[in-house]
């Protein structure tokens, strides 16, 4: 579905991707973990069309019987009508906006009315809160409140793949637990999901594949099962002796 | 002395809603780019001499102009941005500043080149220079107009703003240049248009510029410049009711001094303003409704 080949990315004169390759399959979860600075959000970026590689390309099929398409070129506000949408680090809703504004806009490119209102219905049952705070400005909802509602916005463009930037991030582990198991169903419903994370213990659960990155290569990538019993990611990742 | 006050209060409301209807555009340009557009003040100078143009090439009726004048000053705005701010996109402040200010000795110096320094009277129709007594106090028509226009012209922006799919997406762009751009929000149409409707209410308070003091010059637009700055400040500035409420604020705050002080002390009346501001963002730094974390450049 998604082959990143050979991307480099400079980002203010630093030299932050050094030739990444990665490749994400139809109906997959896959996670891509590493330390602090290692690249994984401009990898994400990158792919989103919000940073440009120097070198390197970027393919994309929405969905298998579709065309593969050369997206390395393209600006951001058109790749997420070819159906990738970010879901960016740190949340960052639109605090100004009510909480169904940042759900609207979401769905800002959309022509469907029809479907844009069951993709609504849709995420208010994943995130019944969203509901209830309909009205309330999306600055004042709780750090997991918003970081349901960067989902839920970023779902309402129907993306065929979601990118997600560590949804775990200041969470308290309840709730990224419960974030994690809405994943799962979002990703059941036929959304394929690359998954950025720190807390690689609960990426690689739920991942099938994974990758990891090491200051802007990539180093290993396995099933999530072999990265979680692999000695280096367990030493380096997992906290394990 | 009762007239007297609700004169002076009346004078307030005509000036405050020039500054407001200037205050806005400052302010909208500032929320979505962080530019402190220094050369806003110049469109409202190319409102009040395209007004003035109309009006002496022919017998368009005045609410043509009025739309008119709003398209000139909207298209001034995007080509000012598409020339001058775009090129600077993602440059430090400074650079933007600077840009503006450049962009504005270049247009008064181009208004003096093509119309000569010497101030022109302004022309507006006998039926808005007629006098009503209302109550107590006495206006012409053109101040009435002046009140009304600006009350229709903002009533729309708010409800542009905050009710329809333009709007939401120029408040999510003023937020985060980025995450819009993720929900698919083209930033450029969106920077331009904020820059078309900031202008173009702009010239049209040229328009009333000229009206209320009958004389213009290419020099016309430092004054109101430098005090929708101010207004903008007091609101807050990125805020659109806070662009409104400090225009009026400014308004009402000038015209009192003037009013209520001895005489002698009228001709400190930028004075008296400025140390009001100085007051309001000694109590609140970031206007009446600016946002505290506006931290970064």
């Amino acid at each position: 579905m998604l082959e990143v080949r050979d991307s480099h990315v400079y980002i203010r004169q630093t030299y932050v991707l050094k030739g990444i390759s990665l490749e994400v399959r139809h109906g997959e979860i896959v996670a891509l973990i590493g330390a602090n600075g290692a690249g994984k959000t401009t990898t994400l970026s990158t792919i989103s069309g919000l940073t440009r590689a120097s070198r390197g390309s970027i393919q994309f099929r929405p969905d298998k019987d579709m065309p593969q398409r050369d997206i390395t070129k393209v600006p951001a506000e058109e790749i997420v009508n070819m159906g990738i949408s970010q879901c960016p680090e740190g949340r960052q809703v639109f605090s100004d906006l009510s909480v169904w504004e940042n759900l609207l806009i979401g769905a800002y490119l959309r022509k469907d009315k029809k479907a844009v209102q069951s993709d609504l219905k849709w995420v208010c049952g994943l995130f019944p809160i969203l509901r209830e705070r309909s009205r309330q400005s999306a600055g004042s909802l709780s750090g997991g409140e918003q970081m349901m509602l960067a989902i839920g916005r970023a779902l309402m463009s129907s993306p065929r793949l979601l990118l997600l930037d560590e949804p775990s991030l200041g969470l308290a582990p309840q709730l990224v637990e419960l974030i994690f198991e809405m994943l799962e169903q979002i990703n059941a419903k036929g959304t394929t999901i690359l998954l950025v994370e720190q807390n690689a213990r609960m990426a690689l659960e739920l991942a099938q594949r994974a990758y990891v990155m090491e200051t802007g290569n990539i180093t290993l990538s396995g099933t999530g099962k072999e990265l979680a019993e692999n000695e280096e990611v367990r030493r380096a990742y997992l906290g394990a002796n | 002395m009762g007239s007297y006050l609700a004169e002076q209060l009346l004078n307030g409301l005509i000036l405050g809603s020039m500054y407001a209807l200037i205050a806005i555009g400052f302010s909208m340009i500032y929320g979505i780019i962080r530019l402190i557009n220094f050369a806003h003040g110049d469109i409202v100078m190319i409102g009040a001499f395209v007004t003035l143009g109309l009006v002496m090439n022919g017998k368009i009726s005045f609410m043509v102009i009025v739309v008119l004048v709003l398209l000139a000053g909207a298209l001034m705005g995007i080509l000012i941005e598409r020339v001058a701010f775009r090129p600077m996109r993602g440059a430090p402040q400074v650079t933007g500043f600077i840009t503006s200010l450049a962009i504005s000795i270049l247009l008064q110096n181009l208004g003096i080149l093509l119309l000569t320094a010497q101030p022109r009277n302004f022309f507006i129709p006998d039926y808005l220079q007629v006098f009503l007594h209302i109550g107590p106090v006495s206006l012409r028509t053109i101040d009435l107009a002046i009140i009304v226009t600006a009350i229709v012209f903002m009533t729309l922006l708010v409800f542009l703003v905050k009710y329809t799919r333009l709007g939401m997406a120029m408040r999510a762009t003023a937020e985060n240049l980025n995450v819009a751009r993720l929900m698919g929000i083209n930033i450029n149409r969106i920077i331009m248009l904020t820059f078309a409707i900031g202008s173009g209410l702009a010239g049209v308070a040229g328009m009333m510029w000229g009206g209320k003091y009958g004389q213009i010059d290419p020099l016309l637009g430092f004054v109101p410049g430098l005090k929708a700055f101010v207004a903008a400040v007091i609101g807050g500035v990125g805020s659109i009711t806070g662009a409104m409420m400090g225009g009026y604020l400014l308004g009402f705050a000038e015209v009192l001094f003037v009013g209520l002080l001895p005489p002698i002390y009228s001709s400190y009346r930028d004075a008296f303003v400025f140390t009001t501001l100085i007051l309001i963002l000694l109590v609140l730094p970031t206007g009446f409704f600016g946002k505290k974390t506006e931290g970064e450049a």
